[in-house]
């Protein structure tokens, strides 16, 4: 079969086509994209919550408290009387929520089997970087123990 | 009887379809039963479409009502329980036959020229039922489901540079809340099934188009020996063996019912011995063992997330590959396989996985005796 040169206005009337079709895959995609990512949602910050009383009896018994702080957990450890840490609970390696270990004295992921110490610093198992450390304030109460308060470091 | 069957055939023109069923044959050979494996993961698969539709009545995608929907399921609706477990259980044997039937097709060479795209389909079909085992297993809104989900979406975030969009993207948000519950919903239910369902078509297709794959080196043998008709010979071993994996399915189902768990909790610490599951557990043993640290902005967990991916990428374009269909791909394969079972023993701290191997090939090697073709007289 013999090979016909494509006439020049055919040519230009593909390309048209070609493009028109080219524009109309972008026009459907590009919203479809967009909608497929979740917009982001400015969240209200946070200054301070209450994580309770210090005597209270979770704190003596498990020895921690996981808290809301905004939309994110926060573990709050008695780490001895009148003495307590507040630490991210969101394990750096995978995002799993943390525990604390009484007997150990040490913050551990059941997920991956990651360990941090007190001051939230990664001392063994798979957590590339530490738990980010909240301020704890223990606020007097008259007549009875004082409120344990996290904030923002 | 006949007449309807008449005039129906000249408006629909099936006997066409029946023509070519009636010509269809299996080759016959000393691996034939490898054969079985597809049907039976098809089989799974319906299964699947069934109790899922059944579990899509009570059903209440919400992070307030998901999993009270499914503790009313198997609490009160009459044999909501069976549908549930069925449901779960199928969907554990399915993508236990999809890797075995991917498996024999990677070792006996099936996906050489022209069976690529075969092949691919296939491949992407494996993906996709695992993709179906992740997006479902979120669904009952359990700690355990909860906890799964946070740890692979955030897998996907470990990704370089498209990381952070891949996490929002699958999550719906930045965490894992409701949002990701109702965009799980609908990949497990809609997107999925729409996007299988084609490609199964396509895969199911090329299989007749080209039809059985014989290896090379059982070429000789499988030309000695007469094949057998797909219909009704061939067929009605694949029901015998639907028959079986069925019985096989209820009793797992009446006498291990699936549990539920407890709700999830966003602000509760995951449970000890946590695990994800079976399928799962190799990847999740080795992101156990990686060390924290980060090498060239590069964090370490990143290293076996990315070698994960391109291990699938590799088996997805195997057939492009493997040109010369030496040993090397089958060397590659057993290793990898060795690694799969190495590391889920480890992960569950017994050899029960090992015992589960050999099990399965005793089984195959017994449902290969019983459907054997009589010898030719």
């Amino acid at each position: 079969m013999e090979a016909y040169p494509v006439p020049e206005r055919r040519r230009f009337i593909n390309w048209f086509l070609g493009t028109s079709f080219g524009a109309l895959a972008l026009s459907v995609l590009y919203p479809l994209v967009r909608f497929l990512s979740p917009p982001r949602i400015p969240e209200p910050g946070t200054a301070q919550i209450e994580a309770g009383s210090a005597d209270d009896p979770v704190f003596r018994e498990k020895g921690f408290k996981i808290v809301r702080f905004g939309a994110d957990p926060v573990i709050v450890v008695r780490a001895a009387e009148n003495d307590f840490r507040a630490l991210s609970a969101t394990c750096t390696h995978l995002d799993c929520i943390v525990g604390f270990q009484k007997e150990r004295n040490r913050i551990w992921c059941n997920c991956h089997g990651g360990a941090y110490d007190l001051t939230g610093r990664n001392i063994a198992g798979p957590p590339p970087r530490p738990l980010t450390a909240f301020k704890v304030n223990l606020v007097p109460k008259s007549g009875s123990a004082p409120t344990v308060v996290v904030s923002k470091a | 009887m006949s007449r309807v069957l008449q005039w129906l055939d000249d408006r629909v023109g099936w006997s066409m379809l029946r023509e070519f069923l009636s010509h269809k044959t299996v080759p016959m050979h000393r691996y034939s039963v490898f054969y079985y494996l597809g049907g039976m993961t098809l089989f799974f698969f319906l299964v699947q479409v069934c109790t899922g539709v059944l579990l899509m009545l009570y059903y209440r995608p919400s992070a307030d009502e998901a999993f009270e929907s499914i503790e009313f399921l198997v609490t009160t609706v009459p044999f909501g329980w069976l549908v549930r477990s069925i449901h779960a259980w199928s969907a554990n044997l399915m993508v236990f036959f999809a890797f075995l039937h991917l498996a024999s097709v990677y070792f006996l060479k099936s996906y050489r020229a022209p069976r690529e795209l075969t092949w691919i389909t296939g491949a992407l079909v494996f993906f996709l039922i695992l993709g179906f085992g992740f997006s479902g297993y979120l669904l009952p809104w359990n700690q355990l489901s909860f906890f799964a989900t946070k740890v692979g979406t955030d897998i996907a975030g470990v990704v370089p540079v498209i990381g952070e969009w891949m996490l929002r993207f699958l999550r719906g948000g930045d965490r894992v809340t409701g949002a990701t519950l109702s965009r799980f919903y609908g990949w497990h239910v809609a997107i999925l099934p729409a996007i299988t369902t084609v490609l199964l078509l396509a895969h199911l297709v090329l299989v007749q188009v080209k039809g059985m794959s014989v290896p090379a080196n059982v070429e000789e043998e499988s030309r000695r020996r007469s094949p057998m008709k797909f219909f009704p010979h061939f067929a009605l071993r694949d029901l015998s063996g639907w028959i079986f994996a069925l019985g096989v399915l209820a009793a797992l189902a009446a006498m291990m019912p699936w549990e539920l768990g407890e709700k999830a909790d966003a602000f509760a610490p995951a449970y000890a011995n946590i695990r994800p599951e079976w399928y799962y557990v190799f990847m999740f043993q080795t992101l156990k063992l990686v060390p924290g640290g980060e090498v060239l902005g590069i964090e370490y967990e990143a290293i076996p997330i990315l070698l994960f991916g391109l291990a699938g990428l590799l088996l997805l374009l195997v057939p492009f590959l493997d040109r010369r269909h030496g040993r090397g791909w089958t060397i590659a394969g057993l290793l990898g396989l060795a690694f799969v079972i190495v590391m889920t023993c480890w992960g569950y701290g017994t050899l029960v996985p090992l015992y589960i191997v050999f099990l399965t090939a005793l089984l195959l090697a017994l449902f290969a005796f019983i459907t054997r073709a009589p010898e030719a007289r």
